[in-house]
């Protein structure tokens, strides 16, 4: 029962979200100290990741092809198909689950143990629109950190493959050109962009809801990364059992 | 005016608030004083709106609160300004932009404008040299006076403050009090304060109301006090030896 009242009380949030308008002029500032956090913010350790990541699954399919009757772009194949379809949209997205999603969190929640929250709400400001909106529009951009992951990833794979040995340059290069099918990208992007609502409005309710003191900020951070994990990778499943089955 | 009528608040099956009638008047500083768990806070956050009442009704110049619809209730809160127990100042802002804020929000100003009325309230509050600082680098002290300024910035009808004083040294305390009081002569505010501090209730008080169980169990000015024979208040305010020895001398006079 608990857990329906929480859904409940996370489309009410949602409706209040996008009720009474914030002024523009401050609005917009929000939004750009937002991206500035959670976007920008962000690109170094997804780059890192991703990097590193495309690397390895590179390395891995290389070791994996023992027959040698097997042609050596399938690294190449292997590592555009791991990465654009799940690696960088949903493993980032946990990654960031934990990186944004805690940030959102504890920003949130701290502002509600020290009354800030209620500070604003008897100034009269809708306080789900000041704190919530900024934060779903400038994820919005999220997709555009997904797109560098996928390229990183791949140029990884490529330094891991050719540099190590396990490929040529032109197998590489041949092999995540080969079987490209364009809505691969489309699907991975439409996830994403479900993905970054979820970032933004999660760990949101988990802050603005939260009682008690400084532990409570740190429970709810954790128990936000748990949620919005769980409904990344349930709809990461749903998502791609509609649009590729 | 503020005109409490018989409010009843419950959280789950807790009952917080039992029937309180009261009212406050303009240009007056109205202290609620009572112990912890008195329901003291419930009370003033019933008075702001920020938790509904389940009975009774709270009117604002007459015109009831629950009857407001929200566009309503957005113009009463900007006739408001509240001054929290621990100043609720937006950590991301500098002083001067915290009080600059609500103008930013709610008028159509200018930046210098609404900068040149920012500091005429930081002045009113005498802070000085902390425009530029941030909340973390600024004392107790300064913190209230700017939670202060920020609430008195945009002229209001209505200023609430919880425990504006806790948490401060005895002379920065009374200084804070008299500036609330000198605020609420001069701009003829409905003054709501909720507080534990003896000091407050003798320098500022009057009009006090006395909760005892989330009930009202008294109520009167600091004059009154001195004399009244209810055994909640006396128990109360006279816990202290000194406050004692103050109410002796006060009524030999």
């Amino acid at each position: 029962m608990k857990i329906l009242t929480h859904i409940g009380n996370y489309f009410i949030m949602l409706k209040l979200t996008f009720g009474k308008f914030t002024k523009w002029k401050i609005l917009k500032q929000l939004i750009l100290k937002d991206i500035d956090t959670l976007i920008i913010g962000s690109l170094g350790i997804v780059s890192f990741i991703s990097f590193f990541v495309g690397g390895v699954v590179a390395i891995q399919t290389a070791l994996n092809l023992e027959n040698p009757l097997l042609p050596k772009n399938l690294i190449g194949f292997a590592a555009r198909q791991s990465i654009i379809l799940e690696f960088a949209p949903t493993f980032i997205s946990i990654i960031m689950a934990g990186k944004v999603g805690s940030y959102i969190t504890s920003s949130i929640g701290t502002m509600r143990v020290t009354e800030q929250i209620d500070a604003l709400e008897v100034m009269g400001i809708n306080t789900h629109n000041y704190l919530i909106f900024p934060k779903i529009v400038s994820l919005s951009l999220y997709p555009l950190v997904i797109c560098i992951s996928m390229f990183l990833g791949i140029f990884g794979g490529y330094i891991a493959a050719v540099y190590g040995g396990f490929s040529s340059s032109a197998d590489y290069i041949e092999g995540i050109q080969m079987d490209f099918i364009p809505f691969h990208i489309t699907y991975a992007f439409i996830k994403t962009s479900f993905f970054s609502f979820i970032l933004a409005t999660i760990p949101a309710y988990h802050g603005y809801y939260m009682n008690g003191g400084a532990l409570e900020v740190g429970k709810a951070s954790t128990v936000s990364f748990v949620w919005t994990s769980v409904v990344i990778i349930l709809l990461n499943y749903l998502i791609t059992q509609l649009l590729l089955t | 005016m503020i005109r409490v009528e018989n409010i009843t608040k419950s959280f789950d099956e807790n009952e917080i608030l039992k029937g309180i009638s009261t009212e406050f008047k303009k240009g007056k500083t109205n202290l609620i004083i009572g112990q912890s768990g008195s329901g003291k806070t419930v009370f003033l956050k019933c008075l702001l709106g920020l938790f509904k009442i389940d009975s009774g009704n709270i009117r604002f110049e007459g015109k009831m609160l629950k009857e407001m619809n929200i566009e309503e209730r957005s113009i009463l809160r900007q006739e408001m300004g509240m001054v929290f127990q621990g100043s609720a100042l937006f950590d991301s802002m500098s002083v001067e932009e915290n009080i600059m804020f609500p103008m930013q929000m709610f008028t159509k100003k200018i930046d210098s404008e609404i900068r040149d009325r920012a500091n005429i309230a930081i002045k009113r509050v005498n802070l000085i040299n902390a425009n530029t600082k941030f909340p973390d680098e600024i004392s107790g002290g300064m913190k209230k006076r700017v939670a202060i300024a920020r609430a008195i910035v945009m002229n209001p009808k209505y200023l609430f403050c919880d425990e504006p004083n806790s948490g401060l040294d005895p002379k920065t305390a009374i200084l804070i009090d008299n500036l609330i009081q000198e605020i609420t002569d001069e701009y003829k505010i409905t003054t709501v304060i909720n507080t534990h501090d003896m000091n407050s209730v003798m320098e500022i008080g009057e009009k006090i109301i006395f909760l005892k169980n989330g009930k009202k169990a008294w109520e009167g000015s600091n004059e009154d006090i001195f004399q009244t024979d209810n055994e909640a208040v006396s128990d109360f305010v006279y816990s202290s030896d000194l406050y004692k020895k103050v109410r002796e001398v006060y009524l030999k006079k």
